[in-house]
């Protein structure tokens, strides 16, 4: 068991530091766009991000597992991962996180003072300057919602269980994990990965908290 | 005089209404130039366009030549960069006043600035603060501050937004001192948007009338304030209503 857990342990850890990693790279830019800019269809785009925040992760699962069926008209690309394997597992965590980057990064650049990017520009800021000039005023508001967007993740499970299959040794996570030893009735080893997963995302947020409050004070 | 700036027919219009309209008006190297007018009057609006932040509904701003019209979609970067503005209500980043004042300066990849930083702070009685954070100044010291951050880039055209406005006298008198040395010495052109008529005949060699958008006249300072050549100006300096 406890190569096992092992596993288990360092599997979650990739697929979820890889979908965070992934979702922030793209939640932080729309959220930054969204939070800047007036354009047609914004507010259908916000709408969306904001059901997005609040999607059962088991349709997102559902989705995906279509996407990558052998039904889906996208069927056969390459650059889509097969079913029940981690990379499938990586692709729900991303849609599942991305509308909480995305959507919490946009309300922390909508908190900036709005004259300062004008001011900025009237220094001689390009429009991206500006723009990393006021991500950088956002800083705190963008870490909470990378924090928003591992918590989105970190204790998911209908969707990794759909799209992965709770594979041993191959896709079984923490939480999958957790839900298949308590079905068994192994209470002791579900309650051990529980300890296990929330110490992992009490590190993980302490990491966070740190980064922001060294910045906040920086 | 060499003419720096030539505003024509130019004019703003925010949600079908007119909120400036200056058919005419050269700006010359090397001077100070106030425009005075009542609150609303659309001084800050000219201060925007003049400064490129803002394209004009109408008309076009030469500044050497290189015309700003409504079909521009941004002047270049290298015009931009000379001319710099002040606010009336200074934005200061999140970080030390040190750290605000180089903001400009990292724009532009401008490494060795460690001696144009202090000098700047100096020049606004801010070099003993440069550790504090932002956030903890007083208005004055936001304005100061806001101040260095724009003198330190050694701008070819300064604009400043009601520069003094709810300072205590010493704050005034120091930064009317700046602008008077950043002209005489550096040959730095000012346009100066105030309510205060005083300042501007301190401080400006012509001044501008502005009323509800509308350029009414622009003279030199002395003959602005002892004969204006309209009625709402002499109205104006004398503190009477005039629309």
């Amino acid at each position: 068991m406890d190569a096992q857990a092992g596993e288990i342990v360092l599997l979650s850890l990739r697929v979820s530091g890889v979908a965070l990693f992934f979702s922030s790279l793209l939640g932080i830019p729309a959220g930054v766009l969204l939070g800047l800019n007036r354009f047609p269809g914004k507010r259908l785009a916000v709408i969306l991000i904001y059901t997005g925040m609040g999607f059962p992760p088991v349709v997102i699962g559902l989705l995906v597992y279509f996407l990558l069926s052998q039904r889906s008209p996208l069927a056969g690309l390459p650059f889509l991962p097969d079913l029940f394997t981690p990379e499938a597992m990586i692709l729900a965590q991303i849609i599942l996180a991305f509308p909480l980057v995305a959507g919490f990064t946009m309300t922390a650049i909508q908190a900036v003072d709005p004259a300062l990017r004008l001011q900025v520009m009237a220094l001689g800021a390009t429009r991206a300057q500006a723009a990393l000039s006021i991500l950088r005023e956002a800083r705190n508001g963008v870490i909470a919602a990378i924090v928003a967007g591992f918590g989105g993740i970190i204790s998911e499970v209908g969707a990794v269980m759909m799209v992965g299959g709770n594979i041993a040794g191959r896709t079984r996570v923490l939480t999958t994990a957790i839900v298949l030893e308590t079905r068994q009735g192994n209470f002791e080893a579900a309650l051990s990965l529980s300890l296990i997963l929330l110490g992992m995302a009490f590190v993980v947020n302490a990491l966070l908290f740190i980064l922001q409050d060294r910045w906040q004070n920086d | 005089m060499d003419i720096l700036y030539r505003v024509e027919g130019l004019q703003q219009i925010y949600q079908n209404r007119t909120v400036l309209d200056v058919p005419e008006l050269d700006i010359y190297r090397g001077e100070i130039l106030a425009v005075v007018g009542p609150s609303g009057a659309g001084k800050s609006t000219l201060l925007r366009l003049l400064a490129f932040l803002e394209s004009p509904a109408r008309g076009q701003i030469l500044f050497e030549n290189y015309p700003f019209t409504p079909l521009t979609a941004e002047m270049p970067l290298s015009l931009r960069r000379r001319v710099t503005m002040v606010f009336q209500r200074p934005v200061l980043l999140h970080d030390s006043v040190r750290a605000n004042v180089m903001y400009g300066l990292r724009l532009r990849g401008e490494r060795d600035h460690h001696s144009r930083v202090e000098q700047a702070l100096r020049e606004v009685g801010m070099d003993r603060m440069a550790h504090v954070r932002a956030r903890t100044l007083s208005g004055g010291e936001i304005q100061r501050t806001a101040l260095a951050r724009a003198i330190v880039l050694q701008p070819e055209v300064l604009l400043l937004d009601e520069p003094t406005a709810n300072l205590d006298p010493y704050n005034v008198r120091l930064i009317e001192d700046l602008i008077q040395r950043l002209n005489r010495q550096y040959g730095m052109t000012l346009v100066i948007v105030t309510h205060n008529v005083f300042q501007a005949r301190r401080l400006a060699h012509r001044t501008a009338l502005l009323l509800d958008g509308k350029l009414i006249e622009v003279r030199d300072t002395h003959t602005f304030f002892e004969s204006p050549g309209d009625a709402r100006t002499r109205a104006f300096i004398h503190g009477e209503w005039v629309c």
